[in-house]
């Protein structure tokens, strides 16, 4: 089938604003009649519960932490993009659009990177009105910094805590609504199963993460706003509790699952130290605004950093990239790290890394500018390695981020299930085939603040209000379905671990499906992963019970959902026979190593239906037109 | 350096442990031993250690909160040795690295305990409490949309950087588990001096530090009396001071008394 983004038409400047226009609305007085379910409280459905219950909608927002603030979005360091141009580079909303469209490698739809762009500057605006603390120059203006991908200064931040202001802000309005009563909030709770009824979806199965109790929230719309999966790979810089889950199990019910293999790795995160290591930890990418990376030329170098000479350092990102230098994309930038360590002139454990070294701009700048841009990315970087990066290079290796791919949505953030909207990093809308830093948080906003209190609202305006109830049939069933397996897992009492189980699965996916991929890898990936999960059904053990406090119930049906989804993450790479952005296939580069996509093929979309467990899904495409900018080879060099 | 993993031994440890089965329940310390942990380990990463071989032996795993585990969701949260987070500056327990212990140490753990936080499982607490504070008043009314150009307002890098440090805070709650009374002067004292020091917060600074004190007694946080354990136990070293600011707003609000009001009435 080939599927519609149902994107407006007409010069691109004005597409969202006559759509805006051309949309439904709800008539004030009604809006209460209708609930929303919001689930997941990060940026994008922080921003859009408080958005929607300001709007007088009746407003449900579940999240899987104690409180709405513990979202990853929290996490964020480096910065917001906006195109401002407060610093009078050149920056416009047409750049910003150009450089996504750009970087994400010609994946995403142009309409939709379009009015990212255009509300990018209103979220700035919003974020300074709720108080978020945003960094400032001696004249009281706001202060920008360059990010990967860009050669405007367009990225707002707040020390190395971007996100988390970000978020406190959208959490401080969300906690307005729930003090006016238009918000409920359910913390610790978990979505396990979408409800669909009649082709439309209208409610959550959820799990009490303190009482066990399983039970059905119903409305007349879902929000799903459930981050990204890149957990996939067990080691990431994603939180420990960030799963595919709630996006699984609405593609298990009908949405498509878009672009699965666009995952994003991220080149500064502190090395693995050991076999027991739960997770990764990201330094900023605006590190490399400063840092220089490079790595010995002489392979197998044994001589510590400081005592290396110029002439034996490689700056190998500057010296393949001389226009965007360290600066380069993410996914180039990754890439470039690894060639340098299979090359065998890795440092640090296993070799296993690259410097990122600090020496030339503190002596440009002295330490404490160095300390003041950075300084708890410095402490958090000694706490992790007991080094000190002021004194010697740090040493970074690329790790998972990120993903781009997620549920398929049109222009209005609607999945291809009616009344099933998807925001933020769970959506595959915007970053095409690799994402820019600093555009996630973008996104997530401009999904909540600016976007989907519009496109909810010119669907629920066509629909009534209430139509389903929690006594409904569907919702019955679903329940049972959630009760049957969580039953399942306990029942088991194997001999492994959630946790070993993960990581085997993990170090697969990292292995054959990872930075770069090829047909065999795919293959093997793809053979290997359902004998995973038969060992995962037959050989788990989930001790205690479901009625009660039980954090190995919670990852063992979150590990569950993975080693699915891990296989239709492998077919879409293994579909994709051309490098992109964040998919690299070793068979398709140039003789330089940079990736080789193929428009004449794959200027699509890849969203796929789900038809059964460790059966092969269906493939739908959404051709990609690009009518704006000129389709060309991605270069940074 | 960090290739001292090969170099340096592993340690074993003991762990006396809080457990509780629920809510109201009567808890126990029991005793764990943690082996093969290398100075690398995380305090959170020797816990799953320790909480693989439970499972394999079929008994119940230790509940902690966590998340991120990079210090900033502010969802861990264990007392480790009496302190909350373990001691460490300006470090999260989750943060928290082996290489602080040695070979051979008895560790203490044990939950948040304060009367505002009633304890779910384990080492698991309800912070509800703290969600509360920030409704009541946490926050600057500004509606999605309508709001005006970011740089209209210029707010001078030292009243912004002010905000910041305040802003730090990532509501763990270590805190009021390390005040003898369990109060949250600090965390409301650094909501407050957050919006309070910018002009776009300053409408509404004498209804929020009124409601916010307000909702401190009514969530059983305990009042301050000046022990300072608090600045001492956050992990984002948040400043004492911004409870001095807090008593200031308070202040000031009283003699805005219509906003006051409300709040000495009751008393
Ligand atoms: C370390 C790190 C640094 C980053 N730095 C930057 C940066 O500087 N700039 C930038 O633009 N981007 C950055 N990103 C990316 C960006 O932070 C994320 O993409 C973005 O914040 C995602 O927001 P979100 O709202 O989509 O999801 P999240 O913030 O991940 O929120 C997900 C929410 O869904 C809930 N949830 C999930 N599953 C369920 C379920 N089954 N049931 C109930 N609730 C559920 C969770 O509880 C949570 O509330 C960074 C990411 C990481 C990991
Ligand atoms: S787990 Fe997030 S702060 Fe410790």
């Amino acid at each position: 089938m080939i599927l519609d983004g149902k994107c407006p038409t007409g010069p691109i400047e004005k597409t969202w604003d006559k759509h805006r226009f051309d949309m439904k609305l709800v008539n004030p007085a009604n809006k209460r009649k209708y609930k929303i379910l919001v689930v997941g409280t990060g940026l994008a459905g922080a921003s859009a519960a408080a958005t929607l219950g300001e709007l007088g909608y009746n407003v449900e927002t579940f999240c899987y932490q104690d409180s709405p603030r513990r979202a990853h979005s929290i996490a964020a360091q480096g910065g917001i993009n906006a195109a401002k141009n407060y610093p009078n580079d050149g920056d416009s909303i047409f750049r910003l659009f150009y450089d996504t469209i750009k970087g994400g490698d010609f994946r995403a739809r142009e309409a939709d990177v379009w009015r990212l762009a255009q509300v990018s500057n209103n979220i700035i605006d919003q974020c300074v009105a709720q108080g978020v603390p945003f960094a400032r120059d001696y004249a009281g203006y706001l202060d920008t910094r360059s990010f990967g991908g860009a050669q405007v200064s367009r990225t707002f931040y707040a020390r190395g805590q971007t996100g988390q202001q970000l978020l406190l802000g959208a959490y401080s309005a969300l906690s307005r609504q729930i003090k006016a009563g238009t918000v409920t909030l359910f913390p610790r709770t978990e979505m396990l199963d979408l409800v669909v009824v009649d082709g439309e979806a209208k409610g959550i199965t959820v799990r009490d993460l303190v009482t066990g109790k399983v039970r059905c929230h119903t409305g007349d719309a879902v929000l799903l706003c459930t981050g990204g999966y890149v957990n996939v790979f067990y080691l990431s810089t994603n939180a420990m509790g960030c799963s595919v889950t709630a996006i699984w199990k609405a593609h298990k019910k009908g949405a498509y699952f878009a672009n699965p293999c666009y995952t994003q790795i991220h080149p500064t995160c502190i090395p693995q130290a050991g076999e027991y290591q739960s997770k990764l930890t990201l330094m900023s990418e605006s590190l490399r605004n400063d840092g220089r990376c490079w790595v010995p030329r002489k392979k197998g170098e044994k001589r510590p950093a400081n005592e290396i000479p110029e002439e034996d350092r490689d700056y190998y990102l500057e010296r393949k990239y001389p226009s965007f230098g360290n600066l380069a994309p993410r996914d180039i930038a990754s890439r470039a790290a690894k060639e340098q360590c299979d090359d065998d002139r890795g440092v640090g454990p296993g070799g296993r890394g690259v410097y990122l070294d600090f020496r030339d701009s503190i002596k440009r700048l002295g330490e404490d500018t160095i300390r003041e841009r950075y300084g708890n990315l410095f402490e958090m970087y000694e706490r992790i390695t007991d080094e000190n990066g002021y004194k010697v290079p740090m040493r970074i290796y690329p790790a998972p981020h990120y993903v781009m791919g997620g549920l398929w949505v049109d222009y209005n953030l609607m999945s291809n299930i009616p009344g099933l909207f998807v925001l933020g990093e769970a959506n595959f809308s915007v970053h095409g085939a690799n994402r820019l830093g600093a555009s996630a948080l973008m996104q997530g906003l401009a999904d909540g603040y600016f976007i989907i209190p519009y496109t909810v609202s010119h669907y629920l305006a066509q629909s009534k209000p209430g139509k389903v109830q929690e006594d409904h049939p569907e919702c019955r069933k679903s329940i049972g379905e959630v009760e049957g397996s969580t039953k399942r897992l306990l029942s088991i009492n194997g001999k492994r671990t959630v946790t070993d189980l993960m990581r085997e699965l993990g170090t697969l996916m990292w292995e054959n499906v990872g930075m770069t991929r090829s047909k065999e890898s795919l293959k093997e990936a793809i053979e290997k992963i359902p004998a995973i999960r038969e060992e995962f059904w037959k050989n788990v053990k989930v001790s205690g019970n479901g009625a009660d406090f039980n954090q190995q119930l919670e990852n063992a049906g979150r590990t569950a959902d993975f080693i699915e989804f891990a296989e239709l993450l492998a077919r879409d790479a293994l579909h994709r026979n051309e490098s992109c952005g964040g998919h690299f296939r070793v068979e398709y580069q140039y003789e330089d190593g940079e990736a080789r996509r193929d428009d004449a093929n794959y200027c699509y979309s890849a969203a796929w239906e789900f038809k059964g467990v460790g059966k092969e899904p269906e493939l739908h495409k959404e051709p990609l037109k690009f009518e704006n900018v000129h389709l060309a080879v991605r270069s940074y060099k | 350096m960090s290739a001292q993993t090969a170099e340096h031994g592993t340690m074993t440890l003991k762990l006396i442990v809080w457990r509780q089965a629920g809510p109201g329940k009567q808890g126990r310390f029991e005793t764990y031993t943690a082996k093969n942990i290398t100075p690398h380990h995380s305090f959170l990463e020797m816990l799953d250690v320790v909480n693989e071989e439970l499972i394999l032996e079929g008994k119940e795993p230790i509940a902690f909160d966590h998340d991120c585990r990079e210090g900033i969701c502010g969802m861990c949260s264990q007392v480790v040795n009496g302190v909350p987070h373990g001691g460490q500056e300006r470090t999260t327990v989750c943060q928290l690295h082996m290489r602080k212990f040695k070979d051979g140490d008895t560790i203490y753990i044990e939950p948040w305990r304060a009367r505002a936080f009633p304890i779910l499982k384990d080492l698991v607490v309800d912070r509800g409490a703290l969600d509360k504070l920030i409704q009541e008043g946490g926050y600057i009314s500004a509606r999605t949309g309508g709001v005006p150009d970011a740089n209209a307002t210029p707010i001078s890098k030292a009243d912004a950087d002010y905000s910041m440090d305040a802003a730090e805070c990532i509501g763990c709650g270590a805190c009021v588990a390390a005040c003898p009374n369990g109060a949250a002067m600090l965390f409301t004292g650094a909501k407050v001096a957050q919006l309070a020091s910018l002009p776009q917060g300053q409408v509404e600074a004498p209804v929020r530090v009124a409601d916010m004190i307000q909702a401190m007694q009514e969530c059983g946080f305990g009042n301050c009396s000046n022990h300072y354990e608090c600045q001492a136990a956050c992990p984002k070293g948040i400043d004492v001071k911004f409870i001095a600011r807090l008593n200031r707003e308070f202040l000031k609000a009283l003699f805005k008394s219509k906003a006051g009001s409300h709040v000495f009435a009751g008393e």
